[in-house]
């Protein structure tokens, strides 16, 4: 199960970082958008990998943590994919408003060589 | 401990967002009760970020250092979020209600109706400002982080045109990727340490098991990458002329303030968790810190006399005192960072103020500043359609003196010359570098040497300014400065000679901050200890 999870994170930040790079707004936003789910997996990688456990304790008597999985970076990977989401689809806007003022998708806002 | 003081911390944070929040359901056309709003409520923040700041230079019961502690929910402190109003946060919260203030009032004149929701983001800027200056835990300063970015990505925007729109688009996918080093930061430093209040972290450093300390190094080092980028230190700092110089001049007065925002962070960070108690991890990064900050005060000083635009001018002007505090930082001497502080708090300001000098001595020499096209449609009716009608003051007589004696103080501070603050504020590093532990050790002298060049390129740069700007011919056409904005520049440039002739207590102020970070067990116990 790890070795899945780390070639997911790592194929995703590898795709995400090239796309990064390319020169098309549309690219870079997608880029980000993988980078982003790359490094949702890591938090959540980060709260040790389990398993078969839940993250809410059951009221019964003594409770063993051990057997739970840790709920903090579950909590925190909610928090980073709503904010993702939303500043992503503020950077949509963003790309959209310049590819109508510029009329091209460039990132420098006119095409190479002009 | 429920005086009402101790609720007081949390107004410069719910203050904003419930004023911002209520502004959204007003239709843009009643612009003139927005802007009392946001007004009154940056009256208040300012009253109560002075108070707060009286409150921590008086100190506690005994007179000694105490940091100000608000549970939000009474959740006690490593389970709960956690504000807390030290020295160093009542500082932030001082300068940054002070530069908002300036920037809104200058914004009066006319900016503030060049676009629609104007008043809601710069309310929610200043919201996430002063959040990510009072919280004391690390994912709740990444939320207060994005809330400032997003706002200032609206902020950014505001105006439109061209090349407000190409600047935002850089801007935006810069601070994006700089949030995602941020969760891999703070991710990893929980995976090491399980903790996320920063006392609590602190308290584990010296603990961690060896196996694992390499890793919360990892983690660390790449959450201060996100906060260098967005202090602008060399070399991940290129963004920053372009955009500040792009961004409409009251937001870019305050967005001063936002890189000062990742410098609070790496000082708060560098001096709780790699103090002298932090075992085998105490002074970690402090050498980079000292190397990126001797750059970016290179690199910015190069760019101030580059630059053809007093905007970007000014927007080095930025770049360089950031670096010097992290340059200062690096060194980890605490009556350097005292003097840092200080010059900070006067440097900010006057780099705010040369933003908005710079937009009334560039209006009529080209059609930058006035945009073209709406960046939303919505409820959008070209505000300079009718361009004088609109304006809102008188505009004033001897507006070229004016603003000539208005740039050569605000100059005069950011190139730290005598008798100004800028200058009190570096005169107090090179003492403290000169006569403390690593007294005039070879990183002193470069330190010393660089900020001493750094200030002489920046007398050359503004000089030229300084004359093609007012040295005029007697009928060339006076420049045009309304109330408002005669307001905001007058009140940041008062400001900086109230800072000069209260050096003594200033630089005291300071200088006891600078103390209370390096030793930083009272703040640790404060926090763990506070049970309200």
């Amino acid at each position: 199960m790890e070795l899945v999870l780390a070639l997911g994170i790592g194929v995703l930040t590898a795709a995400g970082v090239w796309l990064l790079l390319r020169p098309r707004t549309f690219q870079v936003i997608i880029g980000l958008s993988l980078l982003g789910y790359a490094v949702n997996l890591f938090i959540f990688a980060m709260g040790r990998l389990r398993a078969g456990s839940s993250p809410v304790l059951r009221g019964d008597g003594s409770v063993d943590p051990a057997a739970y999985a840790d709920p903090v970076p579950q909590a925190l990977v909610l928090t980073a994919i709503v904010i993702s989401f939303a500043l992503t689809a503020l950077f949509l806007v963003v790309l959209l408003t310049s590819r109508g003022i510029t009329g091209s998708d460039h990132i420098d806002g006119r095409e190479p060589g002009e | 401990m429920s005086g009402w003081l101790d609720h007081l911390i949390v107004i410069p944070v719910v203050l904003p967002l419930i004023a911002a929040a209520a502004m959204l359901l007003l239709k843009e056309q009643r612009y003139s009760l927005k802007a009392l709003i946001s007004l009154g409520c940056l009256i208040i923040l300012v009253g109560v970020a002075y108070v707060l700041l009286h409150e921590a230079a008086v100190g506690g019961p005994a007179g000694d250092d105490t940091a100000r502690i608000y549970n939000l929910g009474a959740w006690s402190a490593p389970f709960g979020i956690t504000l807390v109003a030290d020295r160093l946060s009542a500082l932030m919260l001082a300068l940054t209600a002070t530069l908002a203030a300036g920037g809104l009032l200058f914004s009066y004149a006319r900016w503030d109706r060049a676009g629609p929701r104007f008043h809601a983001l710069y309310l929610l800027l200043v919201m996430g400002v002063n959040g990510a200056v009072l919280t004391g835990d690390l994912f709740n300063l990444f939320v207060f982080f994005e809330v400032m970015l997003a706002a200032s990505y609206g902020l950014l925007l505001h105006g439109s045109g061209e090349n407000r729109v190409r600047a935002g688009l850089g801007y935006v996918a810069i601070n994006l990727t700089a949030s995602l080093f941020f969760l891999i930061g703070v991710s990893l430093i929980y995976g090491v340490t399980g903790a996320l209040n920063m006392a609590d972290i602190a308290n584990r450093v010296a603990t961690i098991p060896e196996h694992d300390r390499a890793l919360f190094h990892i983690g660390c080092a790449i959450l201060g990458v996100a906060f260098l980028v967005k202090a602008a230190a060399w070399p991940l700092g290129f963004w920053l002329p372009g955009a500040y110089a792009a961004a409409s001049a009251p937001v870019a007065a305050v967005f001063a303030i936002l890189s000062k925002v990742g410098v609070y962070v790496i000082l708060r960070l560098a001096t709780l968790l790699f103090g002298i108690e932090a075992g085998a991890s105490a002074g970690f990064g402090n050498l980079w810190l000292l190397s990126a900050g001797v750059a970016t005060v290179v690199f910015g000083a190069a760019g101030m006399v580059a630059s053809r635009r007093l905007e970007q001018t000014a927007g080095y002007a930025v770049m360089t005192s950031s670096g010097t505090v992290l340059a200062v930082v690096g060194t980890a001497d605490s009556g350097a960072i005292g003097g840092a502080l200080f010059y900070m708090a006067a440097s900010t300001l006057a780099a705010g103020a040369l933003f908005l000098i710079a937009e009334i001595l560039a209006r009529g020499e080209d059609q930058a500043v006035s945009p073209d096209e709406a960046v939303f449609d919505d409820e959008y009716d070209d505000p300079f359609a009718a361009d004088d009608v609109q304006e809102v003051g008188r505009i004033l007589p001897a507006s070229t003196a004016f603003l000539g004696v208005a740039f050569v103080l605000a100059g005069l501070v950011t190139v730290s010359l005598p008798p100004l603050a800028g200058f009190a504020g570096k005169l107090s590093i090179f003492v403290a570098l000169l006569a403390g532990e690593g007294a005039a050790s070879p990183a002193s002298w470069t330190l010393i040497g660089v900020l001493t060049l750094s200030s002489f390129a920046a007398l050359v740069a503004l000089t030229r300014f300084g004359v093609a700007g007012f040295w005029r011919r007697e009928d060339a056409a006076p420049h045009k400065v309304r109330s408002p904005e005669f307001l905001a520049i007058g009140g940041l440039v008062l400001c900086c000679l109230w800072l000069s002739v209260g050096a003594a207590a200033g630089l005291t102020y300071a200088e006891r901050t600078g103390e209370w970070l390096t030793s930083p067990r009272d703040y640790i116990s404060g926090v763990l200890g506070g049970r309200s």
